[in-house]
This record gives C-alpha cells, structure tokens and sequence, in this order.
C-alpha cells in the first residue's frame, strides 16, 4: 500500500491527477480525507526544485573523437555538452514557439528581413569575461565564414551581414525569413567569449555548468556555475555524463543505480524496463522520422507511378507495431508530422494498399527485375528488419524489391545521397522551413531525394518570408501534399525518443522538438 | 660475446623492422578504407565547403605518401602528433587508455596465470579422474561461450540482483585502488574465464608429455609424492610452452578485449581505437597500431628467450 501511496503523490506532484482524484483513491486505500490532504501538500512541495546533488547520465553517442568546440558537435553526448557549459541567443520551448535566453527581447523589420536581439546585461562567461553583444557577433562569424567548418554552417548561409548597435546584435538576411529565431536556436551557435576564435575547444560558455574533467568517450564532469544569470535552472550541484554506447551496459546501469538516466532505451526492452523497480520510461514524440528514399532524377524512380506503387506497398502499422514496438507513429511520406508549428492534420494518411500498388506498378512499366534497396544498421535502429518486412510487404503487391546490405563504417559517405534507393534517417528540425530547406529545396547539399520542383522552391521562398501565419499554413499544406504525393520520399514512421529515468529524479517534462528535454535535461532535473 | 645476448640483439632489431612494416600497412589500410576524416567529423550534416575547409586545415590536400613519412618522421623523433579529430596530444590521451589496458590486464594475468597452472598441475595429478574432468570440462564450457555473454550474465546477476559490483567498469584518477579494484572486478572474472582454459590445458598437455620420461619414474620409485614429483621435476622441463601460451594470452589481454571493454564501459585502448578507426583519424590509428605491435612483438621476445634460459642444451650451445 505504501508503494501505491507513494505513486499516487509523485502523480499528484506532477500534476498528472487532480486533488479531488488523489483523496479519492487514498479514501480507497483506507486514508482519511485530512491525511490525504496533507500528503497532499507533501507532494507538491516536492515538485519545488530541490537544490544540490550529483546527477549522472548514462549516454549513447559519445567517442574518444569528441571535442567540446561547438562547431564540431554532431552526436548526443556533445550535444548536452554544448548544453551545459553553454548558452544560446534563443531556445525552441517545449511548446514549440521561441524562448529568450541570452536575447531579452527578439524584433524585427516588418519584412522579416532584418532581425535585432537585445543581448542580456550582467551575464559573466565562465572565465570572468563579461558577455558584450560583440561575442555574438564573434560567435556568429565563426560559424559562418569563409573558413568556418560548422556543422550550422548550413544554416547561416542566409545571413547578408550582421552587425552590432549598442546592446543590439542584428542579423541582415539575403531574403526574408520569418523563422530565422528557429535557426538561431540552433544548438552549435553556443556564445562563446570572443566567439571561441583563440581557443574553440576549451568549454568556456556562459552556461549553468563549469568544466570539471573532460575526457571524450569516457566520462565528463561538471560542476554548477555560482554566477548564473538564471536562478530557475541549473539544480544539482555537480553533473556527470557517462559514455555508455553500449544498450545493455546502459540498461544494466540504470537498474544497479548507477547513472540517473539513460537515453535511447530499445524499444524492445523499454515496456520490461518500465515494469523494473525504482524506474520509469518516458517517451517523447518528435519530429525525427525513420525513411526510404528514392532519387526522382534516376531511373527507375523517375516515374512517379514507380514511386506510388512502393508508397503504397509499405505497411505503415506494421512497422510502427513491430520496429518501433508502438513508440512512434505513423508517417505520411513527407517529413514534417504534428511535432511542427503549423503543421496541417486535414492531409489525408496513406495506408498500406497492395492493390493500388499492384496497379501503379503496372502503370509504370517496370520491367519486373528487383529494385535494389540498400540498407545498414546504422541508417535508423531496426533499418534491416524494417526494410525485410518492406520486402515482404511489397511481394504481396507483386514488386520485387532486393535488399542490399551495406557496411555501416562509411555508410554516410558512400551510400547515403549517392545510391537511388536507401534507407536513411532524418533527426528532423524545428520548423518546416528548416526542414524543407535542408533537404528539399531544389538546391540543397542534402537534398538525399534529388527533388527538383519549381513550384515547390518557390512557395519555399514565399513561405519563409510570409508573416500571416494562416496563409503560411496553407502554403506548408501544399508543399507537404506535393512531397507526399511525387516526391521521392517514403516515411513510413517518426519514432519517438524513449528515456530511462530513476524515481529519484524529479522535474521531467515531456519536450516534443529535441531528444531528452532539448538537451535541456541536465539544467532542468534535480533530485528528489 | 655471448649467444643468448646476440639473438635478443637480433630479435629486438627484427622487431623494430616489423613496426615499420606494421605501421606502412595500417596507413594503407585507413587509405582504402571509404571516406576520410573530414567526411565521418561532419557525417551527415557535411556541406562541401564545410568539408573543404576542414581538409584544408587537417592537411588532408597533401599526397598520402608525404603524409606517411612526415608522420613517421615525427615519431623517429618521438612525436607521435595530435589527433585529427579533437587536437588532443596523442601520446597523453593514449597514454592514459594505455595504462587503464595495463592496469585491468595486470589483474586478469595476476588472477588467470597462477590458477590456469594450478588448475593444470591438479589436473595432471588427478588425470581421468573426476577432478581433471571437471576442471576440463568447466574451463573448456567457459572459453567456448562468447564474452559478452557471460558479461551479461554475470552483470545481471552479481551486479543488478545482488548488487555485490558495479555494472560500469569506469575507473578515473580520484578513485583509491581499492574502488579501482572493486570496479573492475567482474572485467577480471570473465577476462580469466575466457583465458583460463587455453593456459590450464596447455599447463597439463605440457606436464604429461614429461611425465612419460624415464627420470619421471626414476623419481617415483625413489618414493617423492606425486605433487613434488609433477613441481620439481616436471614442471621445469615442461616451462617452454607453458610461457610461449601464457605470453599469446597475455598480449590478448593487451590489445585483444575490445569486446570486454564495450560490455563494461571500460576506458582502455580498445575502444579508444575502434573510435579513431571509424573516423578514419590515421594518427592515432598508427600510433596505437605501433602500440599493440609493440606488445606482441616484446612478449613473443620474452617468451622465446625465457625458452632458451629454461632449456640447458640451448642456454650452452656447443
């Protein structure tokens, strides 16, 4: 009964059941109403951050390789890094929309052309410099130059010219962008002093955590910043992250207590992990989405009846039951799902058709040999058995499909955005210009399905510069359709990001735009 | 000058001579392998120009033949550079993994050698009986099933549901030997699991192939006991492949528990190389290369010569 008693608080704490819910279930268990009433108020003390304490993750993706120069960061251990020591301008809310963090305020022109950030006063780098709107514009040259090797380097090729005005640091783009807060979001364009030019790698930021021990592919320490400019973050006293790449150790250290929290739990074992004492699984939809992708410009996919009939042979539920175990949802063959701002829910979902795909097929005049489909363990989790069950799904519609697999070493110089038909994987972005710029403008690097429409670039460009939120709306809802019903993309399911976390960690919110709480876990969480 | 003497000059030249080797074809080896460092730095989120920049600056735009020599040019001066992916110093970065390797194979060896003989001398003097089964039959069981999975087992029972160790095997500076001892001790337990049976079964081979010489039954029938027999006057006789097979062993503990190291989150070479390899970082790639040749080059070295000094005939050549 304790053990109910105890949920039922961390429930009520959490807000999850209401008071009236709470004393009636305790009124059940045998617990008076005035008892229950001051548990109540127990439990919601509780949930008021609690100072102090070591904090420990157990995470995937970090490596020997690692540095902590923002501009290098791809994987997830850096990526809380980048977090801990470091602030952005803004950040993407759990709701979606911008939040300030070392910009006050955030304005622009009425185009949407230019963009001006009020920088914040009194903020104090960790080696005593004082933050001056010149470190952003440091920063933000950095990651855009000539030389600049940044992984945002993508990003900050819009920008015409950026300059700074007293406390203001303004942004001068090429065309207008109504998103371009998004961009500054991103998580590599950490402030550093003098934008990190004499020493990118030394971990120095403005951010709620101090640089204890760095040792890549290992283990890194931090310990919190007294000088914090933001008293509602940064709770424990000290912050450890573990390299555990392997799925087992991980698990195995969640259960003996040894870390806090794990991230990417397999889906395989999250519902046992769920049922061990002492820890819980928390899942986050989001808008990263597993993907076959087909070149339009090579034959045979050049034909949109080809492309058609292999939409239409894919069992969406199937995967999503079988791959994902239920922890994600169906894709619609375009890469942006209700994770988005402005995302359209009136577009109707393809289903797994074998008929139809049988007569696209027909239509399109294929000669009957197999389609080569080139896959690798490391293009999603599960991309093998994923494209088997495409295989078997596909055969019932009369297309032969022929798996190929390929090593994972080298798969993303070598296969991926050069061979026509692969499986691949996109960690999607916060907003749908992001994502329809980074990989389906006619013009991009990684435009991995060779989309070349017109139309399509233009209502981009229009797009990102309109204001109207309705009538971006409905642009968005054309391109997505367009995308959806020729372009070379199948996406068969988004999957959600699952972590293991211990009952002694309180604080978690449930963050749809980025993996575990945006990164954000770290300055968030405390301990109970 | 001495003869032994002469041949650990020639051993030692011969073995200098296979590290060059050794290090041509490993930096071959990363050359054939698709995609450069640049390319696996950026990944998936490579731009031309960002991969372009980053070549420029690693030097990657120079001839790989150029890039060999200036490189084993730095080493002759002992400089072994920094890494292409993080500008860390080699030498200390490796140096640390290096001495947590040597530090977890130090106590498997101190843990597996002396057992493995033990287990094997026992085994001699209870041959076909009970004891020499089960000692075969549970050694043999443990190097025939995967390392990995008795880390599993052994980390979900001794470590989850007793409690007794730690799952992560994670050692660091501020820990006491003691804390380093308890956190690598289930590491230690199924590195002597996996090396125990290949040591043990030699040990015994060994033994009782001596044990049919006729100075065996000499000293029988003077009345010795069996134990003494086996220690005094058969183990010595017995040392050349005892030691050549401890030696492989050892230099596997070295640079062969890449696996262990995964299953444990233990900080060693191993995966410390498997890193730079899938990131195609040749500098640190040659250096542990160099590293691990090294290791097995002076432990077969010891290995011979510890044969010579054990065999009269060849410690006194005629």
């Amino acid at each position: 009964m304790r053990d109910q008693i105890e949920h039922l608080k961390k429930r009520v704490g959490q807000g999850r059941i209401t008071r009236r819910e709470f004393v009636g279930r305790l009124g059940a268990l045998g617990v008076s109403a005035a008892m229950a009433n001051v548990m109540m108020a127990e439990a919601v003390r509780a949930e008021s951050p609690k100072k102090g304490g070591h904090l420990k993750m157990g995470s995937v993706g970090g490596e020997s390789t690692n540095s902590l120069d923002p501009a290098a960061a791809a994987s997830q251990v850096p990526y809380y890094n980048l977090n801990l020591f470091g602030d952005t301008l803004v950040e993407v809310t759990p709701d979606g929309s911008v939040g300030n963090r070392l910009a006050e305020e955030v304005s622009s022109s009425p185009d949407a052309k230019t963009w001006m950030f009020k920088i914040r006063k009194g903020v104090e780098f960790h080696n005593g410099k004082t933050l001056t709107p010149e470190d952003v514009l440091r920063t933000m040259e950095r990651h855009s130059n000539e030389e600049s090797k940044s992984g945002a380097l993508g990003i900050m090729r819009g920008i015409e010219s950026m300059k700074t005005e007293g406390d203001m640091f303004s942004v001068t783009l090429k065309t207008p962008n109504a998103d371009l807060p998004y961009l500054m979001a991103d998580y590599h364009l950490q402030i550093q002093p003098d934008g990190g030019f004499d020493n990118p790698g030394a971990g120095i930021g403005t951010g709620p955590y101090i640089l204890e021990k760095d040792e890549p592919g290992v283990r890194h320490l931090w310990s919190r910043n007294p000088n914090y400019w933001d008293d509602s973050r940064g709770h424990v006293d000290s912050v450890e992250i573990l390299v555990i790449n392997d799925a087992t150790a991980r698990m195995a250290a969640l259960q003996s207590g040894q870390v806090h929290l794990v991230n990417r739990v397999d889906p395989k074992v999250a519902d046992l992990v769920n049922r061990a004492p002492g820890v819980s699984i928390k899942s986050d939809s989001g808008p990263g989405h597993y993907v076959f992708i087909m070149h339009v410009d090579t034959e045979p996919f050049s034909s949109n009846d080809l492309r058609l009939a292999l939409k239409y042979a894919i069992d969406r539920e199937d995967m999503v039951d079988k791959i994902l175990r239920g922890y994600g949802s169906v894709g619609n063959d375009m890469p942006i799902n209700a994770a988005y701002p402005l995302f359209d829910e009136t577009i109707p979902q393809r289903s797994y058709d074998p008929d139809k795909a049988a007569e696209h097929y027909k239509k399109s005049g294929h000669d009957g040999s197999p389609i080569i489909l080139r896959v690798s363990d490391v293009a999603f989790p599960g991309a093998i058995e994923a494209a088997q069950l495409f295989q078997e799904s596909a055969k019932a519609a009369g297309i032969p499909l022929e798996l190929k697999r390929e090593p994972g070493d080298g798969y993303w110089s070598e296969v991926w955005n050069k061979q026509p038909f692969c499986a691949s994987y996109w960690s999607g972005r916060p907003v749908q210009d992001q994502m329809y710029s980074t990989a389906y403008l006619s013009t991009a690097d990684w435009n991995d399905t060779r989309w070349d429409n017109e139309e399509f670039d233009k209502l981009l460009l229009e797009a990102r510069a309109e204001l109207d939120q309705e009538k971006r709306k409905e642009m968005y809802s054309k391109m997505g359709r367009m995308i959806r019903d020729e372009g070379g993309l199948i996406c068969p399911m988004f999957n959600d990001f699952i972590t293991g976390v211990s009952d002694k960690v309180q604080g978690w919110e449930d963050d749809p735009t980025g993996e575990t709480m945006s990164g954000q876990w770290s300055s968030k969480l405390w301990l109970a | 000058m001495h003869p032994v003497l002469i041949l650990v000059v020639q051993r030692i030249a011969l073995g200098l001579l296979l590290l060059v080797a050794a290090s041509v074809l490993i930096f071959a080896g990363t050359m054939i392998l698709p995609g450069d460092v640049a390319q696996s730095i950026l990944g998936q989120s490579a731009t031309p120009e960002a991969l372009a920049n980053l070549r420029a600056e690693l030097g990657l735009n120079e001839p790989p033949v150029t890039r060999y020599f200036n490189w084993l040019f730095g080493v002759v001066q002992g400089d072994l550079g920094t890494a292409l992916t993080n500008g860390q110093d080699i030498a200390t970065s490796m140096g640390r993994r290096l001495s947590n390797t040597l530090f977890l194979a130090f106590w498997a060896a101190a843990v597996a050698v002396p057992l493995a003989i033990f287990l094997g001398l026992l085994a001699v003097l209870y041959r076909d009986q009970w004891p020499d089964k089960l000692i075969s039959g549970v050694t043999l069981a443990s190097i025939s099933i995967p390392e990995f999975l008795i880390g599993y087992v052994l980390m979900y029972f001794v470590a989850v549901q007793l409690g007794w160790f730690s799952t992560v095997a994670m050692i660091n500076d501020s820990m006491t030997l003691l804390e380093k001892l308890s956190a690598i001790a289930l590491p230690v337990a199924v590195l002597t699991l996996v090396v125990l049976a290949h040591m043990m079964r030699m040990t015994r081979a060994a033994i009782l192939n001596v044990m049919q010489s006729a100075y065996i039954e000499t000293a029988e029938l003077k009345g010795l006991s069996a134990f003494k027999v086996i220690f005094r006057h058969a183990f010595p006789n017995a040392i050349a492949p005892i030691v050549n097979v401890v030696m492989i062993n050892l230099a596997y503990l070295v640079v062969g528990v890449v696996v262990i190291e995964v299953v444990f989150v233990y900080p060693g070479m191993g995966q410390y190389l498997v890193d730079h390899v899938s990131k195609r970082d040749v500098p640190v790639v040659q250096a542990c290369g160099l590293v691990f040749a090294a290791v097995y080059i002076g432990l077969n070295m010891v290995a011979d010569i510890v044969s010579i000094l054990a065999n009269p005939r060849l410690r006194h050549p005629k």
